[in-house]
């Protein structure tokens, strides 16, 4: 990926990119918590977190992007599509999704978005990033640096998501016809 | 690129993240909002990491990790969801009030 280590003409197409990839994450996320489809959501949450992935590509990180593209968009989305079926959800448009409490969940995610975006903005209006000549995050680099210098914290994630594969196993085949 | 064009978007996607889990009342679509909140910090590590020029990449390993743990955390979401669903035949989290902390008198 040449994308971020494009030279300094380069520059204005990255922040372009980086712009209109924004902008559809941002769109497709409002969709995601206001559609009246179930299933929508969740094809609005391919659109959110494919721009994403693009977002990473931007930033350097090719690694995490392919990451992101195969493990959300591959497989956390199925599993919530698998999810939504399971659970018999209608597929039609349903207008009681929302809770009647928008207006104080508005107020509070408006109250959050605000408060991060004034201090983030704050502390770091005057910073940039510099992607001319970065070191893209291909998958030898992440390689050599998660087998390096973080082998510990990878091998503890290892043991997390065994751990919780058995959880589910064990959830699922629980029996529920007894008093638990 | 100013460092706050991804900040600002990590800030937007997790104030939308939490609008998500504050207002859906099915227990899927609330997890949809979680996975928007975690998506936003990923942006924030990816954007600190490509800003530092970390030698040994600990934005985009902590991502990955955040990645991993997101996965962990859906597959057991989604069991105990399920399991919601075969004892109580709906998951709407505002009717599961078994554990709710109620004054005896005006229990339903």
């Amino acid at each position: 990926m040449s994308l971020a280590a494009g030279s300094g003409s380069g520059t204005g197409w990255v922040q372009a990119i980086f712009v209109l990839l924004s902008l559809v994450a941002l769109a497709s996320a409002l969709l995601v918590v206001t559609t009246a489809h179930m299933v929508h959501a969740a094809l609005w949450l391919v659109v959110t977190l494919g721009s994403v992935a693009g977002i990473y590509l931007v930033l350097a990180a090719e690694f995490v992007a392919w990451v992101q593209v195969l493990i959300y968009v591959g497989a956390v989305v199925v599993l919530l599509l698998f999810a939504l079926m399971l659970t018999r959800a209608p597929t039609g448009r349903q207008d009681d999704l929302n809770l009647r409490r928008v207006v104080p969940a508005a107020l509070v995610a408006a109250l959050v978005g605000a408060l991060l975006t004034v201090t983030v903005v704050a502390g770091f209006h005057d910073v940039r990033i510099d992607l001319n000549g970065a070191v893209v995050g291909s998958a030898e680099t992440t390689g050599t640096t998660v087998f390096t210098m973080w082998v510990l914290p990878f091998e503890v994630l290892s043991v997390l998501l065994l751990a919780a594969l058995v959880g589910a196993i064990a959830l699922s085949r629980l029996r529920t016809d007894g008093d638990g | 690129m100013p460092l706050w064009w991804p900040l600002l978007l990590a800030s937007l996607l997790f104030a939308i993240g939490v609008y998500g889990v504050l207002v859906r009342r099915n227990a899927v679509l609330v997890l949809m909002g979680v996975e928007l909140m975690l998506n936003a910090v990923n942006i924030n590590f990816v954007a600190f990491d490509a800003q530092l020029r970390d030698r040994f990449h600990g934005g985009q390993t902590f991502a990955l990790f955040v990645i991993v743990i997101a996965a962990a955390e859906i597959g057991l979401a989604l069991a105990i969801v399920l399991l919601v669903f075969r004892t109580h035949g709906h998951i709407e989290v505002d009717d599961l009030r078994e554990l709710a902390d109620r004054d005896p008198e005006d229990a339903r």
